[in-house]
């Protein structure tokens, strides 16, 4: 469904974001994206998105080659980004201006059901909390039904209760249109929660170094022993990486060029 | 201040704490406030020219000023004077500010319009606007044509700017999401930077309002036969001190009245922003 092929991309500066990335997603599967700092995971969903142009390599949503931002493909950003300008209602409606009026109001009031904030429809996004505002981008992400839904840190800004609940709103509205989601995340638990699959990235270049399935059902308890063997290997695969990204130089790299 | 003055002042307080309606009140208050010095400093004069110390000849009193005013009033001159300064304003400031809107739109969403012509509009806004007199009289004639030509322009360079400087400072997150929804460049104007810069654009029309009322007083300085400039001109030839300093004070309210109904107008488009302040 998803399909990404020996995705590249080096910045103008000539540092490489990403090197040679392969990975293909089912559809309905949640996958996310964890490892340290800089090993490309947003340059990765920004060229998924179509936000930027890859360096070489491909990406495919059942067939078709994204070079440019897709009706098939939703973000969700870091922050809420919504319009200050709109209304709640407005701002979810922001993707859904092709469709008559009353099948916006009715996807709007769908959606704000969904995310517990039914009646806020004329709230100005002044007047919602982080976590209120947040679920509104959700929605707003989610409205126009997309394939594919993409992820980037999207709770990090969050306490762990709100986070938490965030967690379950979401997993919520992925039952109800089963969109194909690929999330950026920095946080082990998040992942173990929602994902099934774990794909750790190695950074300088960013490339994949392991991928790890989760395959027992949600909902997850943070405290079974199968949460936490999930939970250890992903920290496991996460050590190797950083360890591993640091003493060995590249094979085609001569000596010299390891100045660590 | 004895234990009785404390009582007295706190009664006070609260009485008018009680009566229910702080914002009037307030508001009341600042323009008490805002009025006191001029008021004195007018009381003070009037006295003055009454006791003798000055005979008021070339600064008028007060009382001969409003007398002034109210002779105006009642012959209608008054009123026509008013209409054609505010018919010229709004004439030029709407052509102003509408050219000023559209072209500093286009120029802040196209880098290639931008390029093509920014440089000749700030040229253009190099040269100070009343050199452009005497061929506007050669174009237009001598009538209204170059007088309401004259404050389209004066309007024009503040809203163009302010227009531009706003959309190049709109915050990218924002325009990414117009990316994600693959809004076209019409689209990305008009529903992510127009509406971004709606604050910015009504404090360029203010200032843009602003310069229409100057430059109002420059065209009709220059040759009119009807307006508050023609007033001006008319009380320094006949020598009536009394009738400029009645101009003046007209083109100041009208001046503050315009800018209030412009910011009362602008007021609900505005009613989204997180401001630590209320607008203005």
């Amino acid at each position: 469904m998803l399909t990404i092929e020996a995705l590249t991309k080096t910045y103008a500066g000539g540092t490489t974001a990403l090197s040679n990335v392969s990975l293909s997603m089912q559809a309905g599967e949640i996958v996310a994206l964890v490892g340290g700092s800089g090993c490309g995971k947003t340059t990765l969903l920004r060229l998924v998105a179509g936000l930027d142009r890859p360096s070489g390599g491909s990406v495919a949503v059942d067939g078709n080659v994204v070079t440019e931002p897709n009706a098939a493909v939703g973000l969700i950003f870091q922050e809420p980004r919504l319009l200050p300008w709109l209304s709640v209602a407005d701002n979810i409606a922001f993707g859904l201006k092709h469709l008559p009026r009353k099948e916006q109001r009715a996807r709007v009031d769908f959606a704000l059901m969904r995310v517990g904030l039914a009646g806020y429809n004329d709230r100005w996004p002044r007047q919602l909390s982080g976590g209120q505002a947040q679920r509104v981008a959700i929605s707003r992400a989610l409205a126009p039904e997309p394939k594919v839904l993409l992820l980037d840190e999207p709770f990090s800004a969050l306490d762990a209760f709100t986070r938490a609940s965030l967690h379950d709103h979401l997993l919520a509205l992925w039952a109800a249109q089963r969109p194909t989601m690929l999330m950026v995340t920095h946080d082990v638990e998040e992942a173990v929660t929602l994902a099934d699959r774990v794909v750790v990235m190695q950074p300088r270049p960013g490339r994949i170094f392991a991928q790890i399935a989760i395959d027992f059902p949600r909902p997850r308890d943070p405290l079974s022993d199968a949460f936490i063997a999930a939970k250890r290997r992903i920290l496991e695969a996460l050590d190797g990486s950083l360890s591993e990204s640091r003493p060995k130089p590249k094979p085609d790299e001569s000596p010299a060029a390891a100045w660590w | 201040m004895t234990a009785n003055d404390l009582a007295l002042q706190q009664a006070g307080e609260a009485a008018s704490g009680s009566e229910g309606q702080p914002a009037a009140a307030g508001w009341l208050k600042g323009l008490a406030v805002g009025v006191a010095l001029p008021a004195l400093l007018a009381l003070g004069w009037e006295v003055a020219v009454r006791a003798g110390v000055s005979n008021g000849r070339l600064v008028p009193p007060p009382s001969r000023i409003l007398a002034t005013l109210v002779d105006l009033w009642r012959t209608g001159d008054l009123v026509m004077h008013i209409v054609a300064t505010l018919r010229r304003v709004a004439l030029g400031f709407a052509f102003g500010a509408v050219a000023g809107t559209i072209l500093g739109g286009i120029s802040g969403a196209s880098a290639m319009f931008r390029r093509l012509t920014d440089p000749m509009f700030q040229g253009f806004r190099s040269v100070p606007s009343i050199a452009w007199v005497p061929l506007f009289v050669l174009w237009f004639g001598i009538f209204e044509a170059p007088k309401v030509m004259l404050i389209a322009v004066g309007v024009f360079f503040p809203v163009y700017l302010g227009v531009l400087g706003a959309i190049q400072s709109v915050d990218r997150k924002l325009v990414e999401v117009g990316q994600v929804f693959r809004l076209s460049q019409a689209q990305m104007l008009r529903r992510i930077l127009l509406p971004a810069i709606l604050p910015s654009w009504a404090v360029a029309l203010r200032s843009g309002l602003g310069l229409g009322f100057m430059f109002v007083v420059a065209a009709e300085l220059m040759g009119a036969s009807e307006g508050l400039g023609y007033l001006l001109v008319d009380g320094q030839q006949l020598g009536k001190p009394d009738q400029i300093v009645a101009a003046i004070i007209v083109f100041a309210l009208l001046g503050k009245i315009a800018d209030a109904v412009l910011v009362r107008l602008s007021a609900p488009l505005l009613a989204w922003q997180d401001t630590a302040r209320p607008a203005l």
